[in-house]
């Protein structure tokens, strides 16, 4: 055959040609800009205007940037420290009031021996979060709580926290750690009670408070247990009259007489000597850890068959999302005292937070019931079939894969909350954006800064959304089920 | 045995309140009734009591009281004389000034961002994710603050501009002047006025006001009806007219008209002495809350916008071209009608957050209703309970105005499932 071939042929290449390089224009850097910068007429003005826009910005702020100095005493002295070092004239930023005015921005009028107790408070925080955001992962979790345990017990060393409490920090924390390898969800027990902790810590006063507080769950249990055998009916209504009756006539002078015989006390901290990040921060956790379990009731009520169940959540939630949060806040530092019995006051950091909660419930709710809405009609069908109740068929069934949906919608209204504690500057709480920079401002040193403090919040506030977004979508990542 | 034993309705138990599905629900509304009667009972009891004891009454009667304050930007006619009422209907117009103005500026913003954040090209997306980025995730007030010092710190003083080398000038062809007091902008003029209409109250409303909303609104229904001749045309001939032209005459042609017939024009703001006058004065609270609202909001419309575009299949504008349409057509008749259904509604919703969130005008001195009569109002007669109530239900009655209207576009295009 071959050789047949061979006469009629000429020539047979038998060898392959090895492979050309691409043309310069289809390959490399050219290839990327040719595709991506100037891949027509429109596409090439459009990058044009773009590097414009770029040149622009970085030719106005460049130099500013550049100059910048980070150790100063006041503004003066700044611009006295620019004008020396690149001439009379320049332009730079002054990052020294960052550094000069860290602690004010970051605890506020904390008293300033006391800054290990939020910081404290702070690192255990993690720990309370660990088995409810980290528990995706082994390796994130144990990077997580490493590093919340070595800076939290440096910082406060740093600090000069007493020796008992750096112990007691150490005992968590690396309790917390040994616990997480073993059985992460033993955690949970920690997560519930660190509210109250928490509090304790931040404000101080006696401890009895929190564990009177405590103690109302613990007798309604007792009541539920003891009452059970003689009728479900009494023990439900028992299990929830017991705890309310407890807080409000017994446990404030319960936690008084317990003082009295044996103090628990640390020192106390009034609510206008929290500032700065610390009370965005506090605001912002306890806004959200309270408003995703009361919107999801909210959005279940919405949702529900009872015609007044839903009518009151129609009526709650459209009048929370129709009024600004400024209102709201307005509602609750003027407006409180009045719709309270006479002559009852109470703190405003906590008013703030409790309207804080319920803005951000409504829009929760909605964020949920939009969730719910997108479950296949199937699922509910189903979780009926089975026989299941109803909160078994919510629990089981339904909220999983309602709230898996919904995860976006939630923490872009957790992102909202956070910005949106800023706004209590309206109602004179010292937040890191207007009153503090104002506070600053109205030092002499300081006098006419205006851009420095604007830039390190935003960053900062940046630095936490953005974080939380990232978050959220690792997680949407995480949790898919479908099209692996 | 031919028929079915139905089983006997039980005797009614006590118990049955609570373990019978169908008495279950009605005893549960009729606790949360009770325990929300209750409740309401305490509030209203509370404040009557709280009210007795400082000495106040609940009565609206000091809105008609001298208000004796001014406010600096007026739509309608406002003196230091008139009543609290027109104060706060002032502050009701400035609050619907901005935020209408910041919808509008907003919707542009963010329809250009989400579409180029969606560009072929590397740069221009990069750079809208940089702005997304940044906007969505720094506090309002933040941006409110900031537009605002640069207007109050970097602008030149109105006087900067005097002089013939003066140091600052003006933009937008000697027509705008940012100065660190207010933005000179050109008014309207007309040189055959044809008067206004007088509503009461002192408040007017110039017929030519009127008669542009008149050509604007019949040129739309003429419009209309030459889309539903060409439609019926097509149904019967397979061919369908062409009618932009027309549309376009219509829309425009009379407003052209009253444009020539009224002698509309620009009046440009001219330096006089240390001031700027001839055209209006915006105060620069109003300019800083419009432009850092405009930003803020349009970040969060282009990514509503991204979405709605993300969400339409790309078998979709294939099917479309498939059939044979063309691109103009593909997008007019099956991408947008689908990617609207997406986007509107959350689109809907920005408006109203931006209408909430022109309440931060208190941080720059506008005086918007929260700045009126949630504010210095309150402030000057002591009735918070009265302000904050009146504040709260009008803020409460723009939102549901705005949420009926999404309803009503969600019902018309829901898609049908049983």
């Amino acid at each position: 055959m071959s050789e047949t071939h061979a006469q009629t042929v000429p020539f047979v290449r038998d060898t392959m040609l090895p492979p050309a390089a691409p043309p310069v224009r289809e390959a490399g850097a050219v290839r990327w800009l040719r595709q991506n910068l100037f891949s027509g007429p429109l596409n090439t003005v459009l990058t044009i205007l773009g590097v414009l826009i770029v040149w622009f910005l970085v030719s106005h702020f460049w130099d500013w940037f550049a100059h910048s100095v980070w150790n100063a005493d006041s503004l003066s002295d700044c611009r006295r420290i620019i004008a020396e070092t690149w001439g009379e004239g320049a332009r730079g930023a002054c990052w020294a009031v960052v550094r000069e005015r860290w602690n004010q921005y970051v605890y506020g009028f904390y008293p300033p021996e006391l800054y290990w107790r939020p910081t404290m408070a702070f690192g255990l925080l993690f720990v309370a979060l660990a088995p409810v955001l980290f528990s995706e992962s082994v390796m994130i979790r144990r990077v997580v709580l490493a590093l919340a345990t070595v800076l939290t017990l440096w910082l406060m060393a740093v600090m000069g926290a007493p020796a008992a409490w750096l112990v007691f920090a150490a005992a968590v924390l690396v309790g917390a750690l040994l616990i997480s390898e073993r059985q992460p969800s033993w955690l949970l027990v920690f997560s519930i009670l660190y509210p109250l902790m928490g509090v304790w810590f931040l404000w101080g006063g006696s401890a009895w408070g929190p564990v009177m507080v405590l103690v109302g769950p613990v007798l309604g249990w007792i009541a539920w247990r003891l009452l059970g055998r003689a009728s479900a009916l009494v023990a439900t209504v028992a299990a929830l009259v017991v705890p309310l009756v407890w807080w409000i006539v017994f446990a404030g002078d319960a936690a008084r007489d317990a003082e009295s015989i044996v103090s628990l006390a640390i020192p106390a901290v009034a609510s206008d000597r929290f500032g700065g990040f610390l009370l965005s921060i506090t605001i912002g956790v306890a806004g959200i850890a309270m408003s995703l379990p009361l919107g999801i009731v909210l959005a279940l009520a919405r949702r529900s068959d009872m015609f007044l169940v839903k009518t009151l959540a129609v009526i709650f939630i459209e009048f929370i999302r129709g009024v600004p949060l400024i209102a709201l806040l307005f509602v609750a530092s003027l407006l409180l005292n009045y719709f309270l019995p006479p002559g009852t006051t109470f703190d405003i950091i906590l008013r703030v937070i409790i309207m804080v909660t319920l803005f951000s419930a409504a829009y929760m709710a909605e964020v949920i019931r939009g969730g719910l809405a997108a479950l296949p009609k199937g699922q509910y069908e189903a979780a009926d079939a089975l026989g299941l109740d109803y909160w078994k068929a919510q629990r089981l069934i339904v909220l999983p894969q309602a709230l898996k949906i919904s995860i976006p919608g939630i923490v872009s209204t957790f992102i909202g909350m956070f910005k949106d504690t800023t706004l209590v500057t309206f109602v004179g709480l010292y937040d890191p954006l207007k009153s503090m920079s104002d506070a600053v401002r109205a030092s002499t040193s300081w006098k006419g800064i205006y851009w420095e403090p604007y830039i390190f919040v935003g960053f900062i506030f940046f630095l936490i959304c953005f974080g939380m977004s990232r978050y959220s979508m690792y997680l949407e990542r995480r949790l898919a089920r479908d099209h692996r | 045995m031919t028929d079915v034993m139905v089983p006997a309705n039980p005797p009614f138990r006590p118990s049955m309140l609570i373990y019978d599905r169908r008495y279950r629900s009605m005893t549960f509304q009729v606790i949360v009734f009770i325990l929300v009667m209750a409740l309401a009972w305490w509030l209203v009891n509370n404040t009557i009591r709280n009210l007795a004891a400082l000495g106040k009454d609940f009565d609206f009667g000091f809105l008609w009281q001298r208000a004796g304050y001014d406010i600096p930007q007026t739509p309608i006619p406002y003196t230091s004389d008139d009543t609290h009422l027109r104060a706060a209907l002032v502050g009701l117009l400035n609050t619907l000034i901005v935020s209408i103005l910041g919808c509008i500026a907003a919707t542009v913003v963010g329809i250009i961002a989400g579409v180029a954040r969606l560009s072929n090209n590397w740069l221009i997306a990069r750079l809208m994710t940089v702005y997304v980025e940044a906007f969505r995730n720094v506090p309002l007030l933040l941006w409110i603050l900031i537009v605002f010092a640069v207007f109050t710190e970097v602008m030149p003083p109105p006087n900067a501009f005097r002089g013939d080398d003066p140091a600052a000038s003006m933009i937008l062809f000697d027509h705008v002047a940012l100065t660190n007091r207010y933005t000179a902008i050109p008014t309207l003029a007309m040189t055959n006025d044809p008067g206004s209409l007088d509503l009461g109250a002192r408040i007017t409303i110039s017929w030519a006001t009127i008669a542009f909303a008149v050509a604007l609104v019949a040129g739309w229904i003429v419009r209309r009806m030459i889309a539903a001749w060409a439609q019926r045309v097509q149904d019967q001939t397979g061919v369908r007219p062409t009618t932009w032209w027309a549309s376009l005459a219509v829309m425009t042609v009379p407003s052209l008209l009253l444009i020539w017939y009224f002698g509309l024009h620009l009046i440009p703001p001219t330096l006089k002495g240390f001031n700027f006058t001839g055209g209006l004065n915006v105060q620069n609270g109003l300019v800083a809350l419009w432009l850092a609202l405009t930003l803020y909001t349009g970040a969060f419309i282009a990514e509503i916008v991204r979405a709605g575009i993300l969400a339409i299949s790309r078998g979709q504008s294939e099917a479309a071209f498939a059939l044979g349409l063309r691109p103009g057509r593909t997008m007019n008749l099956v991408i947008l009608p689908q990617a609207l259904r997406v986007i509107i509604p959350p689109l809907i919703s920005q408006y109203l957050n931006l209408m909430k969130n022109s309440s931060l005008a208190i941080a720059v001195g506008y005086m918007d209703i929260k700045g009126t009569l949630g504010g210095t109002t309150l402030n000057q007669t002591g009735r918070e309970l009265e302000s904050i109530v009146l504040m709260m239900g009008v803020y409460l009655v723009l939102s549901l105005i705005i949420s009926a209207g999404m309803n009503l576009f969600n019902a018309r295009v829901k898609l049908k499932e049983r």
